[in-house]
């Protein structure tokens, strides 16, 4: 059995946890971020894309964070499915929607930079498709839990669809590699460093750190309310038998 | 300085900044609410406080 820490095998151990470091990761979202604004708001504009260049600094962390959520939600399904781990439950339940929610932003600002940019809000290029393929399954994840008045079968058939939607995990990220698509290419995280001026990367950079503690803060906050909501439906399990 | 001036993009630039905000504070309102609500439930349902932050 892979070992857990402590704080996330055991219930109280995470609420303990939590409850300091979720608004603890909130403070440092919000530097990040209010750095990150700052050094895209005084950057220059791009020679070829102009101003919509700040697009980028709001658009791609939300394309980074809609794969890595997807990759907590699908690691998490595993523990929940393999190990039966309720926390693991709970953190890819909570998952769930702040994916869909950065997914959807992911597709909405690009859409936005791809307008001026492209000259078309939408094209089936293959990393565009297989992002809207990713909304999907967040969707459709969140929907088959709720369709499901059984728990127990709730949680096992929502982490078999997860498990299942990570195979489109790679084929986002790998889309503008293995087919000519309109989207560009790997920019930051290319082979032999990121193609990018560093008047660009820091705010970009900075944006991602800010996207990624949020996340965190706002996943810890969820898997909490979770927990309560476990706990409260215990409760009234055990009042109805008393 | 700050380079607020967006020109002719300014209609696609200003619209993907009040999207992301509208975004995160939809992120954070139904995070800190479902935290809020079921702890309140719980306590309710238990008439305990062991943790009382959402």
């Amino acid at each position: 059995m892979i070992p857990a820490p402590a704080f996330l095998s055991n219930p109280e151990r995470f609420m303990a946890f939590s409850r300091w470091a979720a608004p603890g990761l909130a403070l440092i979202a919000t530097a990040l971020g209010l750095a990150g604004l700052w050094f895209g708001w005084t950057a220059p504009d791009d020679y070829q894309q102009g101003a919509t260049v700040r697009i980028m600094f709001i658009h791609v962390p939300a394309a980074w964070m809609s794969l890595f959520v997807y990759a907590c939600l699908g690691g998490a399904s595993f523990l929940a499915l393999v190990f039966r781990h309720a926390l693991a439950d709970a953190a890819a339940q909570a998952a769930a929607p702040l994916g869909a929610a950065f997914t959807g932003l992911a597709l909405a600002t690009g859409s936005l930079w791809g307008r001026p940019m492209w000259g078309t809000w939408w094209v089936w290029d293959a990393r565009l498709t297989s992002v809207l393929v990713l909304f999907l399954f967040y969707l459709a994840y969140m929907a088959l839990r709720a369709s499901l008045d059984d728990e127990v079968k709730a949680a096992r058939a929502g982490a078999i669809l997860a498990l299942v939607g990570l195979v489109n995990v790679p084929i986002v990220h790998w889309s503008v590699d293995w087919w000519n698509t309109l989207h560009q290419g790997t920019t930051v995280f290319a082979k032999g460093g990121p193609r990018m001026s560093a008047v660009f990367l820091t705010p970009l950079l900075l944006m991602g750190l800010c996207y990624m503690a949020a996340f965190g803060a706002l996943w810890l906050t969820r898997i909490r309310g979770e927990v309560w909501k476990r706990r409260a439906e215990a409760a009234a399990l055990r009042a109805a038998r008393a | 300085m700050l380079h607020l001036e967006t020109g002719k993009y300014a209609a696609f630039i200003w619209p993907a900044y009040a999207i992301t905000a509208a975004v995160f504070a939809g992120m954070i309102v139904s995070s800190l609410g479902y935290a809020r609500r079921w702890r309140k439930k719980t306590e309710a349902l238990t008439d305990h406080r062991a943790d009382p932050q959402p």
